[in-house]
């Protein structure tokens, strides 16, 4: 009999051999003093494949672009995003998109080098508290000590960014464990010693859910980003149940796309940029289910106020949602794409007939004649933003874009003007709020989806804090399109300063521009810049014709305002729908409420 | 505008975790991150192999609050299991102090006297000098801490809360 020869590799090799194993595809990384064996093991390791399973390696020129690279790839594939980086200000630039990652629940796993073991604690070059330091903005996070633990911990790392409520991971390797050796053997499926999540509903909760939503006369379904965490199946659930309810729904921001745009049940998003009829029909409904949302202060609006008269049912898969600002009467712990396709079973099974909802739907309607995305056209040369938006919609919604945004009006007006059609398709940083967010996480969509239009809805401001990014597109040729809605304002904290505080703009002016088209040229990408309403359609075909990435500096009415709002501290009856409706003061509670 | 306080109950909980590098970090910080109240902390093993800790926790939060409390803990991944000992029934608590007193004369021996009475075992003893072991409630503890002011306290160290329920079910 031959013996079987066990050689140990060193602990950077085992990392790479472990991120192969979980069918890693793409890292998005900066390398550094700290990670230079792990960089070596890669670079070896895509030698030795002969591209066969190499890692493909995504230099990004920021760290904090490499994790929200991540979360863009992560969002549009629903494979967990992988990020390395390197100690010290590697991993301090990383924080952001590792908290963002954290509050929209993104899977993503993140590598960062640490300073030699023997170095901890020294103050030693490029040496942070990591684990410390992230602690905080990650679901979970590990120092790795020992080379013999790191292929199993790279593993559970895994398992818990993506299962469960996903979120971000960080592991952080010392240099001399990336150096020494020890063996490393695939572990089989893990059975974590204390880590369950509860994935399956209980069966009776259902039951009384689907005959509450049987019972209903005003029902609503509030719909959040945990559908489109569950994967795609969810979506064609929700859809499902729909059809067996008649019910209406609305979502969250995070929840685009989880029923169609066009779909005759959908409302629009709910909450502060939510529509006239989303929020009113929460207001008067006489049940609400909510599934994969979390009542965040953004979609209720005041607490005290927040649809009083419905019973409330949550389907969420972290228990921690449950009854954190609002009082629920019916909580369920589940996935949403469990419960969903139990709900549809349990009312298959039960042969409910179809509600007669005519009452409700009629209320809908004259909730909808007030066509509260309707916006003034202007003088008929300036770009309204919201037409820039429905005109970009149009011109690319037969491609099924995925669309990213940053942060801002623009990204509301995204929200409220681009219709989505399916989930994984719309990529936008809600609960951190993070401008720069959207080059870089288009940027990783596109890598996800080579084939697919990748469009960065984007504005003057927000763009600005990740535009090193556009080399990066550049290097790997990725034909991603930057659409910048420029008004020369940080339009959202303009729009609060008009609201607020009389109209005095403190430092919200973004003086100063780049040449945007000029911008675009240096970096290696085409440049558009259109300036009238005419030139509109024209340049955004431009755009679209191209075949490689494209910045559009689209100069837009520099005072419009996103409406509907519900004004900070007012509740969901209480949106202005037009700026003569606005007092320009709050007193000081509303002031107080961001 | 000012900012309003909400009514708060003070409840034991009892916190079983793995006993991982930064655990201990993980529960204050959750603590602090979300503006919760530590009033009292005390970890300690109780596995045989050093895998477990149990981690008494006593805080003050109003009734949504601490229901908010257990669930964010129960959310760590290292947590094995979280209990309100206070909202689950009748519990036991304890806590150690050793209190040291220094004098001479009458006060040394009122303070031998009210150690006695308060069941406090004398573990160091000089000439000048005592120190008391002392187990209880917290509120005995307070009380006997408060009577020894006026025999010559110099300094106290307690142990925070313990606590287990009573009955023969386990947390």
């Amino acid at each position: 009999m031959e013996a079987v020869v066990v050689t140990e590799k060193s602990g950077a090799d085992i990392l790479v051999e472990a991120l192969a194993d979980l069918g890693v595809e793409v890292i998005f990384g900066y390398p550094g003093g700290a990670v230079l064996p792990i960089y070596d093991a890669l670079f070896k390791q895509a030698q030795a494949s002969g591209g066969r399973r190499a890692i493909r390696h995504i230099l990004v020129r920021h760290e904090q672009a490499a994790t929200h690279a991540a979360e863009g790839y992560a969002r549009a594939t629903g494979k967990p995003g992988v990020v390395l980086v390197t100690s010290g200000p590697g991993a301090t630039n990383a924080v952001t998109g590792i908290t963002d990652a954290l509050l929209d629940s993104i899977p993503m796993v993140v590598i960062t080098g640490q300073v030699p073991s023997t170095l901890i604690g020294t103050d030693a070059f490029q040496e942070a508290d990591t684990v410390g330091i992230t602690r905080h903005c990650t679901k979970h996070n590990y120092l790795v000590k020992d080379p013999a633990k790191l292929g199993a911990t790279i593993h559970e790392a895994f398992h818990i960014a993506t299962s469960g409520r996903p979120g971000p991971v960080v592991v952080d390797v010392p240099k001399d464990v990336q150096v020494a050796t020890a063996r490393y053997s695939r572990p089989g499926p893990i059975q974590h010693k204390t880590y369950r999540p509860q994935v399956k509903p209980d069966l009776a909760a259902i039951e009384a859910a689907v005959d509450m939503l049987a019972a209903a006369e005003r029902p609503v379904l509030y719909t959040g980003g945990g559908i489109i965490n569950s994967g795609p199946g969810a979506s064609q659930l929700l859809r499902e149940l729909v059809r067996l309810s008649g019910a209406p729904v609305t979502s969250t921001l995070m929840g685009l796309g989880a029923l169609p745009a066009s779909s005759p049940n959908w409302l629009g998003m709910l909450g502060m940029h939510g529509t006239y009829e989303a929020n009113w029909a929460m207001n008067q409904a006489d049940l609400i289910i909510a599934i994969g949302s979390r009542f965040d202060d953004r979609v209720t609006g005041k607490l005290e106020m927040f649809a009083p008269t419905s019973r409330k049912v949550h389907i969420d898969i972290d228990r921690s949602s449950i009854n954190k600002t609002v009082r629920i009467d019916l909580p369920i712990v589940a996935d949403a794409g469990h419960a969903l396709e139990a709900m549809v079973k349990v009312w298959k099974a039960r042969a409910h007939p179809k509600p007669d909802l005519a009452d409700w739907w009629g209320r809908i309607a004259e909730w909808r004649a007030k066509d509260c995305l309707q916006f003034p056209e202007g003088d008929g040369t300036t770009i309204m933003p919201q037409r820039a938006v429905r005109a970009l919609y149009e011109a690319t919604k037969h491609r099924a874009p995925i669309v990213s945004t940053e942060v801002g009006q623009h990204q509301m007006w995204a929200a409220q003007h681009f219709g989505f059609e399916a989930p994984n398709k719309w990529l936008t940083s809600g609960g951190l709020g993070t401008m720069g967010y959207g080059l870089p996480a288009a940027i990783g969509a596109q890598l996800g989806h080579p084939g697919a239009l990748v469009i960065d809805i984007a504005g003057e401001a927000s763009i600005q804090m990740n535009i090193q990014e556009l080399a990066t597109a550049t290097q790997y040729k990725l034909p991603v399109k930057v659409f910048i809605l420029n008004n020369e304002y940080m339009g959202m904290v303009r729009q609060w300063q008009e609201l607020t505080y009389e109209s005095r703009y403190a430092h919200s002016y973004s003086d100063s521009l780049p040449d945007f088209v000029a911008l675009a040229e240096a970096y290696g990408w085409k440049g558009i810049r259109i300036e009238t309403l005419d030139a509109l359609d024209d340049g955004i075909a431009a755009m679209l014709d191209h075949d490689g990435p494209v910045m559009v500096d689209c100069r837009v009415a520099k005072l419009a305002n996103c409406f509907p709002m519900i004004p900070s501290g007012a509740s969901h009856t209480e949106m202005i729908l037009q700026a003569n409706e606005v007092s320009g003061t709050l007193d000081d509670e509303a002031k107080a409420l961001v | 505008m000012h900012i309003r306080e909400e009514k708060t109950e003070r409840h034991t909980l009892a916190v079983i975790v793995d006993n991982e590098p930064g655990i201990l970090a993980r529960i204050a910080g959750l603590f602090s991150g979300r503006g919760y109240n530590i009033e009292s902390l005390t970890v300690s093993e109780i596995a045989a192999d050093q895998s477990v800790s149990r981690i008494t926790i006593v805080t003050s939060a109003s009734v949504e609050t601490l229901e908010q409390i257990v669930a964010q803990l129960d959310r760590l991944v290292p947590v094995h299991q979280v209990t309100d000992l206070t909202t689950q029934g009748p519990h036991v608590e304890r806590e150690l102090a050793l209190v040291k007193v220094a004098g001479t004369g009458d006060h040394r021996i009122e303070a031998l006297r009210l150690g006695e009475v308060y069941r406090a075992r004398v573990v160091d003893a000089t000439t000048s000098s005592f120190v008391f072991e002392v187990t209880g409630g917290r509120e005995k503890i307070d009380t006997f801490v408060t009577l020894m002011k006026e025999v010559g306290l110099v300094e106290v160290a307690r142990t925070g809360i313990v606590a287990i329920a009573r009955g023969r079910e386990g947390a």
